[in-house]
């Protein structure tokens, strides 16, 4: 008999605002310990809460680009646990009346698109860090990252396996980048996934979940998640029952392994905050918002295919992040000629080169118009698409323009007709059986006459004028 | 001069008769007298306060004097000063320092007052009597068998006995106003947002406001003059509340056309009959000068003390998850783990008040009793204020006793907590309401002074101060000599 599977996910996404949710401290990731901390977001006695209303807005942008209701009253509330990177003894969220709910985002799957739920998205803040490695039985606190603001972005079960819930998370990855409102870097914890997930048999109630936490790239996520859908499905089938627990996966063994039973779980003891008022957002503010809106992933993808005449293969590539669509956009800004020539050598030449030496295109040693002056000569029949990757080649390590080294190497190509002539005759008077194999019907060997006059040209000459004018001259 | 007012000490600074440093002296010398009678400082740094003297001395005689120039202000051990420790008499915070003014501390300093020492307090200000001190329990100057009030009643206690002018304190369920009522002072409690709460140590959030407590109607306003006003870094402060004429609301001398509200449940069976008489003669005196005593009715205020009781201690009981040895604090000796950690350091550092308040907060947010509990005690708050916009229809102001007795002996309720909740029976609504109120010496039974108690809809404090100043320039109750510490 058959499973189903059911996932939901919760995913933390730090916002990338200058300053922390409550006070005036710096967000900037790297710092020595404890040095962005000040008397609120060290819990010190009497200290209180001034909202970041930058980050506010940043969470309605969010909600604005996944199609939900933007609540213009929300509310805070205190979550009460005991943790000595969390100074105050409690976070600061929002529990009944979130500022972002009743979402979706629409992800690729095999047969086309589904659309996955998003029930809210809400404002909280984060805790610090605790270290305990290498050293001797103390552990040390950094709280730096105390108040960093954070949404909190909360799914509908609506992933049926581990491919949809990468999907979902990519998308929502792509999404956040697109919107400038997180850094979204996985690595320095800035998005972060717990993952809920139960199997049952089709058409019968839901089973029992268990969360998966500490889930800190897409590879783990997906290994995580089919490794909790396979054990949950043994163990049912071997007479035993799921119990509702929180699970920390080990990225290096591969396995998870329960951190906290039903009957561990925390009371959180979630109460209004009373520091702060509810927050309020006119609809002006929130329609102010929407016009500040960025293009979207799938908007740009299909304006770069209707405006550029891109394929969807490369109008995705070049849509993946704002980054490389600027950059393909400037490109063509100033090649505006043939933009799919522009796509053909961003998307197969420069990205290949890119990729290949790890660098992002933000950091791309040939900028849009150095490029742009490549393709100028390629246009122009200065030089062969084969000659031009060479001279890129050279540009990806030389600050010099694509004309400087077309000429530094003598990679100019032939393009007049005399002297693409003498060297056709003269590949003709040294190949005299191959002339007549050619006239007496042989149409095949115009291919060795194409090859012959290129070698004796060292490569320059024009290959379309070659090929032009040897069916010319062989004719006799 | 150690009796006078804050206002005549104020003209006499002005008028070159005297000096802040030897103001300062003054009640430096009060305070080393007769501070171990009454336990009413827990810290005081004499070299600190006269240097504070000689500052504003200086600055008098080059800039002038400001709002409160040279003025001696004690100030109540919750808020956060700079200098010298802040406590909040707790065992917890025994060498707690720090690194900041609460906001109406700056705002002090900038009008020039002389901060004379931190005042003895119930822990974290939970009690009714300045018993529940780490520091050891403070004592009415009228009658050192009794309580001062409290929480706030070491500062209450140094105003009667006259070791300071006037002090701040805070106000979370009476903790002004009551104190204020025992020991025949006046305290003002201003509408919740009018004052900065940045920098006082919280115990219940949506409730907590801190305001003057002085010998005089118009003392208290020259200093809620100085401390009210938005800050920006506390959200709960209103940043467009109606501004008060402070000092000119207390020019009244008759109270003409004033519609004085009489709420019956505040006239209860098991009141102290002497109390109900001298505020029976309160109200007959403000009749006299021309108001009109309105019977009205707060129906819900029977209920105000068990929904206090559920809300404060939810919100104190996370307001005081901060103390939990990590970062600052008492931490303590050798501790096995995290949790031994947690556990022993809160258990040595609280006080039996302070951790029943914890468990009863705890108990009460808990999941499957959340509903009953705090929701309930919400919707109660709701009809409370609902109360008072109703009768606010009907009156101008309200007028209670601040207290169903007077001082009780020490040690007489510390066993039952319940008795000593009711302490507050009279005072716990406003702050449920968030609104203004202030009490004010109305009378004595048997030696032993009484509050009446003024209550205006919010942002007016200046119908209080109306009606506060004309009964006090009608009688002579702020002038009863006290039988401590040498005369006026």
């Amino acid at each position: 008999m058959s499973w189903e599977v059911v996932i939901g996910l919760e995913v933390h996404v730090q916002v990338n605002t200058k300053t922390k949710q409550f006070c005036g401290c710096s967000t900037q990731f790297g710092a020595e310990p404890n040095t962005q901390t000040c008397p609120v977001c060290l819990g010190m006695p009497g200290q209180l809460p001034v909202l970041n209303m930058e980050a506010a807005r940043k969470t309605v942008l969010t909600g604005l680009a996944i199609n939900a209701d933007i609540n213009l009253v929300s509310k805070f509330d205190r979550k009460n646990y005991f943790y000595p990177d969390l100074p105050k003894g409690y976070q600061i969220t929002q529990f009944p009346l979130p500022i972002v709910e009743h979402g979706y985002l629409d992800i690729p799957v095999k047969d086309g698109e589904k659309r996955i739920g998003i029930t809210r998205i809400h404002m909280e803040e984060d805790a610090g860090k605790s270290m305990h490695e290498g050293l001797d039985g103390v552990s040390h606190i950094d709280l730096n990252r105390s108040g960093v603001p954070l949404m909190e972005i909360v799914s509908e079960p609506d992933m049926a396996d581990a491919d949809e819930a990468i999907a979902y998370l990519k998308q929502l990855h792509q999404l956040v980048c697109f919107l400038d409102v997180s850094g979204a870097n996985m690595e320095k914890g800035q998005f972060r996934c717990d993952a809920n997930v139960s199997v049952r048999r089709p058409g019968e109630p839901l089973g029992t979940r268990a969360e998966l936490k500490n889930l800190n790239s897409f590879r783990f996520i997906k290994q995580a998640i089919e490794y909790e859908v396979n054990r949950q499905i043994e163990l049912i089938e071997d007479g035993g029952e799921v119990v509702q627990e929180t699970r920390l996966f080990d990225s290096a063994k591969g396995e998870s392994r329960s951190m906290r039973g039903k009957e561990e779980a925390h009371d959180y003891r979630y109460f209004p905050e009373p520091d702060l008022p509810p927050l309020r957002f006119t609809q002006a503010e929130v329609d102010a918002i929407r016009a500040g809106m960025p293009e979207l992933p799938g908007q740009l993808r299909k304006r770069f295919e209707t405006e550029y005449g891109l394929s969807p293969y490369d109008a995705d590539v070049l849509t993946q992040t704002r980054d490389l669509a600027a950059w393909y956009e400037a490109l063509v800004a100033a090649h505006p000629a043939d933009p799919k020539r522009c796509a053909n050598w961003m998307a197969n030449e420069l990205l290949g080169r890119l990729k290949e030496s790890g660098t992002d295109i933000a950091e791309s040693p040939v900028s849009p118009q150095r490029l742009a002056g490549l393709l100028e000569r390629i246009a122009d029949n200065t030089i062969s698409g084969k000659a031009a990757k060479d001279v890129l080649d050279a540009m990806m390590t030389s600050e010099d323009d694509a004309d400087a080294i077309i000429d530094a190497r003598g990679l100019k190509q032939v393009s007049d007709s005399g002297a693409i002539d003498a060297i056709i005759e003269e590949v003709m008077a040294a190949n005299p059986a191959q002339v007549e194999g050619y006239r007496g019907g042989k149409e095949k060997l115009l291919g060795f006459f194409v090859g012959q006059v290129m070698k004796a040209s060292r490569g320059k000459a024009n290959p379309g004028m070659v090929n032009q004018r040897l069916k010319a001259l062989l004719k006799g | 001069m150690p009796f006078s007012t804050l206002s005549d000490i104020q003209s006499r600074l002005d008028a070159g008769q005297t000096t802040a440093v030897a103001v300062a002296k003054t009640y430096l010398d009060r305070i080393a007298a007769f501070n171990g009678d009454l336990n009413a400082f827990v810290d005081i740094d004499p070299a600190h306060v006269l240097e504070q003297a000689e500052a504003s001395d200086a600055y008098r005689a080059k800039h002038g004097a400001r709002a409160l120039e040279g003025l001696p202000i004690a100030v109540k051990d919750i808020f956060c000063t700079q200098d010298g420790p802040t406590r909040c008499c707790s065992n917890i915070l025994k060498d707690f320092h720090a690194p900041y003014d609460a906001h109406v501390i700056t705002r002090l300093k900038e009008a020039g007052a002389v901060l004379v020492g931190k005042t003895n307090m119930d822990e974290f200000a939970m009690g009714s009597s300045t018993e529940t001190s780490a520091f050891g329990p403070c004592r009415n100057p009228w009658d050192l068998e009794r309580i001062p009030g409290g929480s706030s009643g070491g500062s209450a206690s140094a105003v009667a006995a006259a070791l300071a002018p006037a002090a701040l304190g805070t106000d979370t369920g009476g903790s002004i106003r009551q104190p204020a009522s025992v020991c025949g002072i006046t305290g003002l409690k201003p509408t919740y947002g009018r004052v900065s709460r940045r920098g006082i140590i919280a115990f219940a959030s949506s409730l907590d406001q801190a305001g003057p407590m002085a010998r005089t109607v118009k003392d208290a306003a020259m200093i809620a003059a100085a401390i009210s006003g938005h800050d920006s870094m506390d959200s709960t402060s209103v940043p467009d509340a109606p501004a008060v004429d402070w000092l000119g609301a207390c020019d009244k001398t008759d109270m003409k056309g004033l519609r004085i509200g009489k709420p019956k449940e505040y006239f209860v069976d098991g009141m102290d009959a002497g109390v109900r008489a001298a505020i029976d003669a309160a109200l007959a005196e403000c009749a006299a000068l021309g108001a009109e005593i309105v019977d009205i009715s707060l129906p819900h205020t029977d209920a105000a003390v068990a929904a206090y009781y559920v809300i404060a201690p939810s919100e104190a009981s996370a307001n005081l998850s901060r103390y939990d040895a990590v970062r600052f604090g008492h931490r303590c000796e050798n501790p096995e783990d995290l949790l031994d950690m947690y556990t022993r350091s809160r258990d040595e550092g609280f006080g039996a008040e302070v951790k029943r308040r914890i468990l009863t907060g705890t108990f009460a947010l808990s999941s499957g009793y959340y509903d009953a509990y705090y929701i309930k005690a919400q919707q109660v708050r709701t009809l409370i204020r609902q109360d008072f916009i109703d009768a606010f229809e009907q009156v101008d102001v309200i007028a209670t006793p601040t207290s169903p007795i007077t001082a009780f002996k020490l040690g007489e309720k510390t066993d039952d907590p319940l008795t000593m909740y009711l302490s507050d029976i009279f005072t716990i609504a406003i702050n449920l309401a968030g609104l203004p109120g202030m009490s004010q010496p109305c009378g004595f039974v048997e030696g032993l002074p009484v509050g009446l108690q003024w209550i205006a809809p919010a942002w007016r404090e200046d119908l209080i101060l109306n009606a506060a100043s004309a009964y006090e320039a009608a009688t002579d109750w702020v002038k009863t000599p006290i039988n401590f510490g040498g005369e006026a």
